[in-house]
This record gives C-alpha cells, sequence and structure tokens, in this order.
C-alpha cells in the first residue's frame, strides 16, 4: 500500500475515474444512499476526505463494506463526481494488501441458506475479496 | 429472429423458472435463444475499478461469440445485464482498458460493438409491446402489479441506458401490455440490499421492508422483478405478497404456463 497520502490520492482518482475536486458539497450522494444509517463515514465524506488526503481512517472503517454499489449516488450528484466507485477504489485498496480478503471461502456455508441465490455469493466474494 | 443468449449462473440454479419461461415465451415470440457455448459466469457485480481487468474477461468472451455470430446479445438476469453491459461500454470507451484486455486475451481484439438487451429491451424494442399484447391469451386482468426495477436494470444510466432512471416506464408498459393494471410506488428504483445480504442481514432486511412497505401501501398485490438476488431479499424479509419474475407472469398470459393460484 501507498504510504505517501498524496500518491494513495492520485492513485484512487486513476482506479475510479473520478474526481473529487468536481464535488460542491451539496451532499446529495449521502441524502440518497440506502446505507446511509450504517456508514461512519457516509458517501459524501468518502468525497472529501480523498481529496484532502485524509484516506487512512477510510481504510480502517466498515463503511468500505455497507457501500451497496447501487449507484444512487453515482446517478443523482449533480456534478458527476462518483462517489460509489470512490468507495469502490478504497475498498480494493484495502482487499488488495496481503491478507485481508474480508470473505474467505470456509465462511461462506454458514452464510447461506437453501434460497440464497448464487448471484449473492459471486456478487460478495467480489466486493470483498481478491 | 436468432440472438445470443447469455443465461448465467443463478438462472441455472435458484432462478431456474427465471430462465425457463423466458425460452418458453421467446418460442411463442419468434424469437430464437442461442445460448452461448460454454459461457462463464459474469462475477454477480461489475468492478468499477478501471484497472480490473481479469474480473472482466468472462462479460468480453460472451460479447465476442456474439459478434462472430452478428447476434445481439440478450441477458434475463439484472446483474449479468448490468455487468455485461458496463463491460461492453469499457470496452467501446476506454482505449486503455480495451487495449488491456484485448491484449491479454491474445485474439482478435474486441472493440465493444455488439448489442446488448436486457429481455425487457427485447419485448419493447424488438418484438414490441404491441405485438405481445396481440399475442396475450390470458390476460392478467384486474391484477394489481407493483414492478419493481431495483438498481441494477437502471443504473448507471449513462451505459444503461433502458430507460429514464428515476421515473422508468418500460415495466409499467409490461405489465400493461399482458393486461394487468401497474402499481406507481416511490421505492420501484431503490436498492433492496443486494449481496450484503450475505453479512449485513440487517442492512438488506432494511432496504428491502422499504420497498415492500411502499409498493403494498400503494395497493399493490404482486412484485414483478428481474433479478434473482432482488427476489430472494423480498421475499426473506417478510413479504406477504407474491414476488414473481416478470418471465412467468408474461408465461401465463401467452398461456404457456398454468396460473398459480397457491
Amino acid at each position: 500500500m501507498a504510504k505517501n497520502m498524496n500518491d494513495l490520492r492520485d492513485e484512487l482518482i486513476r482506479m475510479s475515474g473520478s474526481d473529487p475536486v468536481k464535488c460542491m458539497s451539496c451532499g446529495k450522494c449521502s441524502a440518497t444512499c440506502p446505507a446511509y444509517d450504517e456508514m461512519e463515514y457516509h458517501p459524501h465524506q468518502f468525497v472529501n476526505m480523498i481529496d484532502r488526503g485524509n484516506i487512512e481512517p477510510l481504510l480502517e472503517s466498515e463503511s468500505i463494506y455497507r457501500c451497496l454499489t447501487c449507484f444512487a449516488c453515482v446517478d443523482r450528484c449533480p456534478r458527476n463526481v462518483q462517489p460509489a466507485k470512490l468507495i469502490e477504489a478504497v475498498r480494493l485498496v484495502a482487499l488488495r494488501e496481503q491478507g485481508k480478503n474480508r470473505l474467505k471461502a470456509d465462511k461462506v456455508p454458514e452464510m447461506l441458506d437453501s434460497d440464497i441465490p448464487q448471484q449473492a455469493i459471486v456478487s460478495a466474494f467480489r466486493k470483498y475479496s481478491k | 429472429m436468432n440472438v445470443s443468449y447469455f443465461p448465467g449462473c443463478t438462472l441455472k440454479n435458484k432462478a431456474k423458472d427465471l430462465d425457463f419461461y423466458a425460452r418458453k415465451c421467446a418460442e411463442v415470440l419468434g424469437v430464437n435463444l442461442e445460448e452461448i457455448e460454454e459461457w462463464q459466469c459474469c462475477g454477480g457485480v461489475f468492478t468499477t475499478s478501471e484497472d480490473e481487468v481479469a474480473t472482466k474477461l468472462s462479460s468480453v468472451r460472451a460479447l465476442k461469440e456474439a459478434q462472430k455470430k452478428e447476434q445481439p446479445l440478450v441477458t434475463v438476469c439484472s446483474a449479468c445485464h448490468n455487468v455485461i453491459k458496463q463491460t461492453n461500454h469499457a470496452m467501446a470507451t476506454n482505449e486503455g482498458f480495451a487495449n488491456k484486455v484485448n491484449r491479454y486475451m491474445n485474439e482478435e481484439a474486441y472493440d465493444g460493438s455488439t448489442t446488448v438487451y436486457h429481455y425487457l429491451e427485447l419485448l419493447r424494442d424488438v418484438v414490441g409491446f404491441d405485438k405481445i399484447k396481440e399475442k396475450v391469451v390470458n390476460p392478467l386482468k384486474n391484477q394489481k402489479i407493483a414492478a419493481y426495477y431495483g438498481c441494477l436494470l437502471l443504473r448507471p444510466n449513462g451505459v444503461m441506458k433502458m430507460d429514464d432512471p428515476e421515473n422508468p416506464q418500460i415495466m409499467e408498459d409490461f405489465i400493461r401490455a399482458i393486461g394487468a393494471e401497474p402499481v406507481y410506488y416511490s421505492y420501484r428504483n431503490e436498492c433492496c440490499g443486494g449481496y450484503v445480504t450475505m453479512e449485513s442481514p440487517d442492512l438488506a432486511k432494511k432496504s428491502s421492508n422499504r420497498v415492500i412497505e411502499c409498493a403494498v401501501n400503494c395497493g399493490a398485490e404482486k412484485i414483478v422483478t428481474a433479478c434473482p438476488l432482488c427476489r430472494y431479499n423480498l421475499m426473506k424479509n417478510g413479504s406477504e405478497i407474491e414476488i414473481i419474475y416478470f418471465t412467468e407472469l408474461l408465461a401465463e398470459a401467452l398461456g404457456v404456463k398454468e396460473a398459480d393460484n397457491g
């Protein structure tokens, strides 16, 4: 992981294709987020903190695993900042560190019931593991 | 008309009805769904990071197969559709990403030119809802049905371009075409909680409950969806009304499925 937070900020911008500088802090992304109540840091805070290079707390936060990637914030942002893509980039940086996979295969059976669709399992692997 | 068909992992397992009736109805409507040989799972969600290449290759392979046959690629599952369409868009518009993929695959380069249709789009844009109306033998009269779009069909709208992401009509028009009455409600394009149901079932429960409550309060007797995970989340979280796949309703209306009285 990049130790220099400015390098990491640039990397997140590159990975996401999003530009946090465009944000005008209207808060619409957080207002429309279905996971808002479950997040320590909300979508608008991700954008702002990444822009300021204050990224370490985000990497450590459970919030990166609460984003549903439903793209409500992406489609409703008046400045096309695409917060969900920035959150995903932070999550990937966290998961790509050696040994930091969130979801391990041997934990999956206890999460299942007889109706759960395969789609949930493969999606969770995509989002929580590398 | 012949089209390439990508069923996806869930339609071969927990969502067999979604697939089975899609095929049956296509026959009635004169569309031949040619299943792509040796297709691979799309992965369920599109990884938005531009430096993720390997996770998108299965979609590129399916898109290339359709291109070889000069056919559009049709999906029924909302998730497959979202992943494949976003991958196709990235191949067409992001040169750096496309170069990486094509170099990795080391075959004839793919340029993102395959047309990707969700089955609902096939019904609207290729078959036509008017024609479906003519083929209906068992109109679902007096049924109040709420369309549940969720997130995957509509967003990101710049790529999906299926319908107006805030005021979509395609599923309501579909419901009218099969003789039923659509119920409009404000949560029809909000998320059910998706894959988070695996590790945070409470979050999925909250999200799903909001959708169900809103639909029921607006008078819905049934909720129709194209997504196996939406269906699972809504059913698991206490829906008292039936959550049904759109292909099942279509099959009922076209007379290729017995009405389910249970």
